[in-house]
């Protein structure tokens, strides 16, 4: 119950401070902090800026096939991480499918936050009819295992980049509702939302002001975990031939592809699934960093 | 006769991203069969200490200093099954939230029987018929019934008693209360500390009782111990206490206490605040707040002084009343 | 007064005579969901038949037990529940009738102040804005609303240059109860409820708070309604008490009277129940077995008569109303009831 010494002192010309601004700047100061967070940080940085500026980072061409240089082995020269059974370059084709792969990975989650969120929002403000109605519809989705709806609805609308991102929007979009319904109906027993109906607020500046603030934490820990299983999924779904279609590359339709080398170049073939574990693993090991940073108060 | 309590100097620190040093060289004797009252407000330490006599602090992130001697036993140097044995059969502690104290998938008679096997080698059939007499002892209504009740299937007050029938479940010779009558209905609240009295009266436990209610604390102890910044401020018999306090700090505290004819008067309230625990002055922890405190007070912590069977930490106490 | 407020000034429409608050029949139940379709549980009484009055510029104070009713009749007072049944008039207006005062209005009258002092706060808000927001939701604009607040956060003794930029996680416990004051008083109401509002807080850290709060009452021409199960607070700071027992009221009165010549068997066994600070005296035995019961599903008549050694067959037959016992009090029992039957009820004067 102590006075805190803490650092963070009133500006000294009366400004009209914005809400939640020394909350946020704590949390990236400690997650800064945390080296495994960092560590993670700077990876997925450094496969993204390698996917968006692809052309310039490699020099060959991803989609060049060589029928005698087929399935070199790793060091080989010219092809530092080999090449694939159709004789591509394999760095080319890893950097090239880290875009279609992110795209896939973190398409669909954004989507399913923007969606899920605003419902998951909607049915723990309003409660009542509101949210049994949404919450109830959802499970019938959430009731099937994601990777089968996955794949039903993607067969049910065909192949292709654009239909996976939907199907696994589909997917995400009870998980995250569900998320967002549980804590913005804890938030919205809380004295202060209660103090802010007293003060005669409308349920939009309530909503805008109180809740969303206070919501979006645990909603976006939560989504961040999800890009992980929507990259595996994705990939799956490629790896299926529900996805991308060859010649594109995509980690999963690489790994697919590269099935039938696992007893001839055994390295080469698991290097799309390394790239797709090392992604996975960043994604899930920083949101659980950012949770930790987002837990602390003060 | 020797106390069955004695600790000496106990410092507690608590390592984080500041040090906290919740308890700073308390002393403290308790004679077999006497209730003492340790009194305080939030950051006093109080609870603190309680816990260090039952070791329940995490052991990585606590230090611990001086000596605490339980019925001949060396608190500190126990560990392992010593250190089980210890807890529930030596030392039984109850808690304020009794919600917490219970597991909640078993039921209270199932967990009283448990933690009377544990400590006694006692078949299933003794352990159970043993609970149901201690419910019963506790004033728990149709006891055989209530033996089956999962914690959340009883009224609050109902739940406190389960927890002092757990609590005595092995006959300690130490009891400690941790404010458990502080989330309890005023009706409730008195039909609990009763039941204290009449138990601690017929097991002659000793029973060092948490709180910050004056009142509570006067129903209950033979002695008050009055604690501020992690030290002992003033300790004495209660009637003593309670009617001719001499630390500044017990005085702005019965001054602040609000009673029965007090209407119309403005309170006198204890100005500022507590002190900050991992930042602590280096003299008298209440100086900053004191009328009486001049540059003596700031130097170091006064020390604990006996005056007859009372004790006080205030270089003034022997002074007048200086009015504040 | 806030004289430099955007805000009107209150207006006492009704007169010196005419009570700030009047309730009359105050009801809500809660359903309890049981079955397929969640009926047929019964209801929780949380307030039953509920009526009183608020004097303009006192102070009443609200006590009584878990399951007494108190915190739902706050909220149901300030609207964020609604009730079943039951009249409110503010000021002689009924709220939310056609030619009464609107629930927005009302807003701008009555405030409370939470028992949480950390729950009641945004912890994404600075104290400042905190206060301000009500002021802004009003219509006032960003400036003067901020302005507002920090001449507010002066008057509780934070000063708004060292704490108005603070979150509510660095300040303590009194000092963020202080803010909640400051917020609920902002908007200049002329009713405060204060629902367990220094319940929480550390014996000389509460005695800060009430001596700001009557300061506040002083300088600000306020009413309260100070809700708590502290009975020693509640004496020292109400001018009348109200003893609430299983969602209904069982005694009124001024609080001299109330405290000392009680004449609910409850209020009584209440009284009796806290500790006495004197070292000498100890209670002997308590003055009420068990524990206070469930609002689920109420018996017929008298609520208290399972706990009360005075009980007879009148109480269980028929429920009592309150009746006079002395200037402005009044008890809810068949004893204090001439006309009930009870063998203990004074006779009715020969007229």
């Amino acid at each position: 119950m102590s006075l805190s010494s803490l650092a963070t002192a009133a500006p000294p010309v009366p400004t009209v401070p914005t809400a939640a601004r020394g909350y946020w700047l704590g949390v990236a100061r400690r997650t800064l902090r945390d080296p495994v967070t960092m560590t993670c940080l700077i990876i997925l940085a450094l496969i993204t800026l390698a996917a968006i500026l692809a052309p310039w980072v490699v020099p060959a061409d991803p989609y060049k096939t060589s029928m005698i240089r087929r399935l070199a082995a790793v060091g080989t020269a010219g092809y530092p991480l080999g090449t694939d059974e159709l004789g591509r370059d394999m760095i080319a084709r890893l950097i090239y499918g880290g875009r279609l792969s992110l795209q896939l990975g973190i398409l669909p989650v954004v989507f399913a936050l923007v969606i899920g969120g605003s419902l998951g929002l909607l049915a723990g403000f309003v409660g009542g009819k509101t949210n049994t109605i949404i919450m109830r519809t959802l499970d019938v989705f959430y009731a099937f295992p994601s990777v089968l709806l996955a794949v039903a609805i993607s067969g049910a609308l065909g192949s292709g980049m654009g239909n996976s991102i939907i199907a696994l929007t589909v997917v995400f979009v009870p998980q995250i509702t569900r998320v967002a319904e549980s804590v913005t109906t804890q938030v919205r027993k809380l004295d202060y939302v209660e103090a802010a109906r007293m003060s005669g607020a409308s349920a939009v500046t309530i909503i805008r002001v109180h809740v969303l603030s206070n919501v979006m934490g645990p909603i976006f820990v939560y989504a961040t975990g999800l890009v992980s299983v929507s990259l595996i999924l994705g990939s799956g779904l490629s790896f299926l031939g529900l996805g991308v279609k060859p010649p594109e590359p995509e980690w999963g339709l690489m790994l697919n592809t590269l099935r039938s080398a696992i007893y001839i170049n055994p390295l080469v073939a698991a290097l799309p699934g390394v790239m797709i574990f090392v992604t996975s693993m960043c994604f899930n090991l920083m949101a659980d960093g950012i949770r930790s940073a987002m837990d602390v108060k003060g | 006769m020797s106390p069955l309590v004695s600790i000496r100097d106990l410092t507690v620190r608590f390592a984080g991203a500041k040090t906290v040093n919740a308890v700073n060289g308390v002393s403290l004797d308790i004679a077999p069969g006497e209730v003492l009252g340790l009194l305080g407000e939030s950051g006093s330490g109080k609870s603190v200490t309680l816990r260090a006599l039952m070791r329940l602090h995490p052991e990585k992130r606590t230090t611990y200093g001086g000596s605490m001697m339980v019925d001949g036993q060396d608190v500190l140097g126990l560990s392992g099954p010593a250190l089980e044995a210890y807890r529930g059969k030596t030392c039984g502690m109850i808690f304020q939230d009794p919600i917490l104290a219970f597991d909640p998938v078993y039921s209270l008679g199932r967990q009283i029987s448990e933690a009377i096997r544990r400590h006694e080698a006692v078949d299933e059939a003794t352990a159970k018929a043993r609970a149901i007499q201690l419910l019963e002892r506790v004033q728990v209504p149709s006891a055989r019934r209530r033996y089956d009740a999962y914690p959340h299937e009883v009224s609050g007050g109902m739940r406190q008693r389960a927890m002092i029938a757990l609590a005595l479940a092995c006959k300690p010779k130490l009891l400690l209360a941790d404010e458990p009558t502080t989330a309890l209905d005023a009706t409730v609240q008195i039909q609990v500390l009763l039941l204290l009295r009449e138990l601690q009266q017929e097991l002659g436990m000793s029973v060092i009782f948490v709180t910050h209610d004056i009142g509570v604390a006067a129903e209950i102890s033979d002695r008050i111990a009055v604690m501020y910044g992690g030290r002992i401020v003033e300790q004495g018999p209660l009637a003593d206490i309670m009617t001719d306090p001499r630390h500044p700090y017990t005085r702005g505290l019965m001054a602040s206490t609000v009673r029965p004819g007090m209407r119309g008067q403005r309170l006198e309230a204890i100005p500022g605040m507590p002190p900050d625990l991992t930042a602590m002055p280096p003299g008298c922890a209440f100086a900053p707040r004191c009328a009486q405190a001049n540059a003596a007070c700031m130097v170091a912590p006064p020390p604990l002084v006996s005056q007859g069977n009372r004790q006080n930490a205030c270089i003034h106490a022997e002074e007048p009343c200086v009015a504040a | 007064m806030h004289t430099d407020i955007a805000l009107p000034e209150n207006v006492d429409r009704g007169g010196p005579a005419q009570p700030l608050l009047l309730v009359e029949g105050l009801r809500k139940h809660f359903p309890i969901a049981k079955g397929l379709f969640g009926r047929g549980g019964g209801a929780v009484h949380a307030v039953d038949g509920v009526s009183f009055r608020v004097e303009k510029h006192e102070i009443l104070g609200v006590v009584g037990e878990s399951g007494c009713g108190k915190s739902t009749t706050a909220r149901l007072l300030s609207h964020l529940i609604d009730p079943d049944d039951g009249q409110i008039i503010f000021d002689g207006e009924g709220v939310g009738d056609p030619d009464g005062i609107t629930v927005r209005e009302l807003r701008r009258n009555l405030q409370m102040v939470f028992q949480d002092s950390f729950a009641s706060l945004n912890p994404r808000m600075t104290i400042e804005d905190s206060v301000a927001f009500g002021l802004k939701v009003q219509g006032v604009s960003e400036a003067k609303a901020l302005a507002a607040a920090r001449d507010m956060l002066d008057k509780v003794g934070l000063e708004h240059g060292r704490f108005g930029g603070r979150y509510p996680h660095e300040v303590s416990g009194g000092q963020r109860q202080r803010v909640n004051i400051a917020r609920a008083l902002a908007v200049n109401p002329r009713l405060v409820i204060l629902d367990e509002a220094v319940s929480a807080l550390d014996k000389s850290v509460q005695a800060q708070v009430l001596n700001l709060l009557l300061d506040l009452k002083a300088e600000f021409d306020l009413t309260y309604m100070f809700i708590s199960h502290d009975l020693n607070v509640v004496q020292y700071i109400s001018d009348r008490v109200m003893v609430m027992y299983l969602g209904q009221v069982v005694e009124i009165g001024p609080v001299d009277s109330l405290y000392g010549n009680a004449r609910h068997p409850y209020t009584r066994a209440l009284l009796s129940a806290v500790p006495s600070l004197e070292p000498g005296v100890r209670t002997a035995a308590s003055p009420l077995v068990g524990d206070p019961p469930n609002p689920v599903n109420p018996p017929p008549g008298c609520r208290f008569r399972e706990r009360c050694p005075h009980a007879e067959a009148v109480c269980a037959a028929a429920m009592p109303e309150l009746a006079a016992v002395g200037d402005g009090h009044f008890a809810a029992c068949h004893m204090a009831d001439p006309s009930s039957g009870h063998s203990a009820a004074a006779p009715e004067m020969p007229s």
